[in-house]
């Protein structure tokens, strides 16, 4: 039972109190068995194939960021949920719930960040609606989108998922997080501390191509590198041994969680996808993945073998248990 | 009890400075440490320039990042 | 580590306090404790800001926080830290208004920005974070910002350390002292622990080669029975510390009676505001009834900030106690021993 009749900050963060509070309110009452799953899209059987259906909101404070902004956001992660299914997406919807008194200007820098985002894809944002609410009701903007894609080959699954899996990332994590909080803190850079927010599906394509028998596929978002492989090995009933010295960060990044107290496992990406595949594709994977743009620092961090949870080896020769934290985190002094 | 991370004086202004953690800066108060000098490493905690610590504390604790560098950084793709 | 296991003779197992609530999580991220577990037993002590504040100190933040028009502004460490059942983010989802802020200094531009609102700042920490407090507080007065408060919570750690050394039952063969405090107030406050009660320490950093160091230099004087106080973070905690920090923290605090959680009331063990800047003082401004807290029955934390008992060993470890449903501020805090322990529960 919900302990506290509020919705809470921590109920919205990807933590537990996240997936608790969409379980005991949504999935009991719907009982919709595409939603159960908690996949990121919804695959339901069409003539001549498969489609996959998605929805995401997007409430990102701040709305402007070094490397996107909240309109660039909605239409990548719409991408990369479908992408996340070998989902080509086809068609994408948004609608805008807008604070009365935002400026026509941002909005406008919002709405170019989507145009700009969604072509990358190949994809079409074919339904859209727009609500004002008075002053003080909403927090400047808030975007919901939902989309469709046609699944390439069949759709990809955590139940798909072997023993002796390799475990490839597609780049760098913690960076959207660490553009967020250079904005919060002023932080000075050069180069700057950019968001990885970026559409994959063109990545995907190519690596699906290279290594067709790629298990499952999961974006990164809010909660970090560290929130979906307790959820893929969750869902996919495996252990997952990772390296942590094998997790590629940016020096940048590293530092700015070091000074802040936060843990950059659990810190977002927009624009990073984790794959699950037999081991001897993971080398024509890499490769495939790091002739992308998004995927330079590409790396195997890690193996699938029986058992349940995450474990990762510490950089020091330790083994520590990896589970997710209640909520995002906060700057700590201790 | 107390996170604290080295970085370098790069400016002084009054009694803030600006210090440079490795790829970024951030403004950080300097009453702690009237003494303390450009160039100068120190220990910021709370925003708050609480010790001074050498280079060598600096490589140490960005040392960690030397290894991994070397196990992600990309051969140039065929 | 290897080194340190193999000068421990066989059979003998050492009790080890990493006094510091950051090393329990920088122990717990390098995932060793199991590794040296059957040769060091790593006790977690009281050295967690957040774990130490009493009961009633939380429940009094959090009346301050549903008085109209107050500001709260607080580490983020407090946010989830319980108190009869209620925390600051409960208070916030009620209409309070609540910041989590990097630096005390923050709670100022706050405070100008907010003028018909009273902003009261959360102090906590230890000897390492209460001159950034203290500095608040003068640069507070030098703007005649007059809207801006501290609720003082803060520690000193050499009480809880002698209340540790005096406590009969306590079996600790040595004490892994932390980095940053030492970097503030110096080597010579830590002299008592081996010149009274011969028990040997290690001021020590945070690093992996810190921290390997720490335990090698202790496990060495400990074996060969050589109590002494050596210093393995020399390049952060000069002999002296940081004479002006402790002068500034000086000027605006002074020893107070404090209630510590787990260990309850050490005399001089916490910090209050002087006379001088007693109209910062947000217990003066806010004078609220003492609200009576329900103490949670079975929660022995108490038990784990002493290192009488490994978390592992409280019956509601892991059970009634979880990081979703935290009875004591050892599992609420990321920094709390209990945390630290069920975050990485080694493997």
């Amino acid at each position: 039972m919900l302990d506290s009749r509020l919705i809470r900050l921590i109920d919205g963060e990807g933590g537990r109190a996240t997936s608790r509070l969409v379980r005991e309110v949504f999935l009991e009452r719907f009982k919709s068995p595409s939603l159960n799953a908690l996949c990121d899209s919804a695959i339901r059987a069409v003539r001549g194939g498969e489609l996959a259906f998605t929805t995401d909101g997007f409430v990102v404070d701040p709305l402007f960021f070094t490397g996107g902004n909240i309109g660039k956001l909605a239409i990548c992660g719409t991408v990369n949920d479908l992408s996340a299914m070998a989902a080509k997406p086809i068609m994408i919807s948004a609608a805008f719930i807008i604070e009365e008194g935002f400026e026509i200007e941002r909005l406008e820098r919002i709405v170019e960040g989507m145009a700009e985002a969604a072509p990358e894809a190949g994809v079409e944002i074919s339904a859209g609606d727009t609500k004002v609410v008075p002053r003080g009701k909403a927090d400047g903007i808030f975007i919901t989108t939902s989309g469709i894609g046609e699944v390439v080959g069949f759709a990809r699954r955590p139940e798909l998922i072997r023993d002796g899996d390799a475990l490839v990332i597609s780049g760098d994590i913690a960076r959207h997080a660490g553009a967020v909080v250079a904005v919060r803190e002023a932080l000075r850079a050069e180069p700057p501390i950019e968001s990885d927010c970026a559409p994959l599906w063109n990545m995907v394509e190519s690596a699906l191509e290279a290594a067709p028998q790629i298990h499952a596929m999961r974006d990164p978002t809010r909660g970090g590198l560290g929130g979906i492989l307790c959820e893929l090995a969750e869902q996919s009933e495996k252990r997952f041994v990772v390296e942590e010295s094998a997790i590629p960060i940016s020096p940048q990044i590293h530092n700015l969680c070091e000074l802040f107290g936060y843990d950059p496992l659990f810190m977002a990406c927009e624009g990073r996808m984790l794959f699950a595949l037999p081991a001897e594709s993971a080398p024509a994977l890499l490769e495939a993945l790091r002739s992308s743009q998004y995927g330079r620092m590409a790396a195997i961090i890690g193996r699938v073998e029986a058992g349940s949870g995450v474990v990762m080896n510490t950089r020091f020769g330790g083994k520590r248990l990896i589970v997710e934290p209640e909520g995002a985190p906060l700057p700590r002094i201790c | 009890m107390c996170l604290a991370y080295p970085g370098k004086i790069v400016r002084i202004e009054g009694d803030t400075g600006e210090v440079d953690f490795g790829g970024f800066t951030k403004m950080v108060n300097l009453m702690l440490m009237p003494a303390a000098k450009l160039g100068d490493m120190v220990l910021v905690h709370a925003g708050f320039a609480i010790g001074a610590t050498t280079e060598q504390d600096a490589e140490e604790t960005r040392d960690v990042l030397r290894r991994i560098d070397s196990a992600f950084v990309p051969e140039e793709p065929r | 580590m290897q080194k340190c296991l193999e000068i421990i003779p066989d059979g003998v197992r050492l009790n080890f306090m990493e006094v510091c609530g950051t090393h329990t999580m920088a122990i717990a991220r390098m995932g060793i404790r199991a590794s040296i577990g059957e040769k060091i037993r790593l006790i977690s002590g009281p050295g967690c800001p957040v774990c130490v504040t009493s009961e009633e100190d939380i429940a009094l933040s959090l009346q301050i926080a549903a008085v109209k028009d107050v500001i709260i502004t607080t580490f983020g460490d407090m946010m989830r830290v319980p108190a009869g059942g209620k925390c600051l983010l409960d208070a916030k989802a009620s209409g309070a208004r609540i910041s989590t802020v990097f630096s005390p200094m923050n709670s100022l531009e706050i405070a100008s920005e907010n003028p018909n609102s009273k902003v009261v700042f959360l102090g906590v920490g230890f000897e390492t974070t209460s001159p950034a407090i203290a500095a608040t507080v003068l640069r507070a007065r030098e703007r005649r910002i007059d809207n801006f408060f501290v609720l003082p919570m803060m520690k000193l750690v050499t009480p809880a350390l002698r209340y540790l050394c005096e406590h009969p039952d306590l079996t600790i063969d040595g004490f892994i002292l932390p980095g940053h405090v030492s970097t503030i107030i110096g080597e010579e406050p830590y002299r008592f622990i081996p010149q009274q009660y011969s028990k040997p320490c290690v001021i020590t950093g945070f690093g992996e080669e810190d921290i390997a160091r720490g335990l090698l230099q202790l496990t060495k004087m400990t074996v060969e029975k050589r109590p002494s106080l050596e210093n393995a973070y020399s390049r952060a905690v000069p002999r002296e510390g940081n004479q002006s920090a402790v002068e500034i923290a000086e000027r605006v605090f002074e020893p107070v009676f404090a209630m510590w959680r787990g260990i309850g009331g050490l005399p001089l063990s916490g910090l209050g505001l002087r006379e001088e800047f007693k109209r910062f003082d947000a217990r003066a401004e806010f004078d609220l009834p003492q609200t009576e807290i329900a103490l949670e029955p079975n929660c022995r934390c108490g038990d784990v900030i002493l290192g009488k008992i490994q978390p592992t060993q409280c019956p509601q470890f892991g059970h009634k106690c979880l990081p979703t449903n935290p009875l004591g501020p050892c599992m609420v805090s990321s920094e709390g021993a209990c945390a630290a322990y069920y975050k990485y529960r080694e493997v």
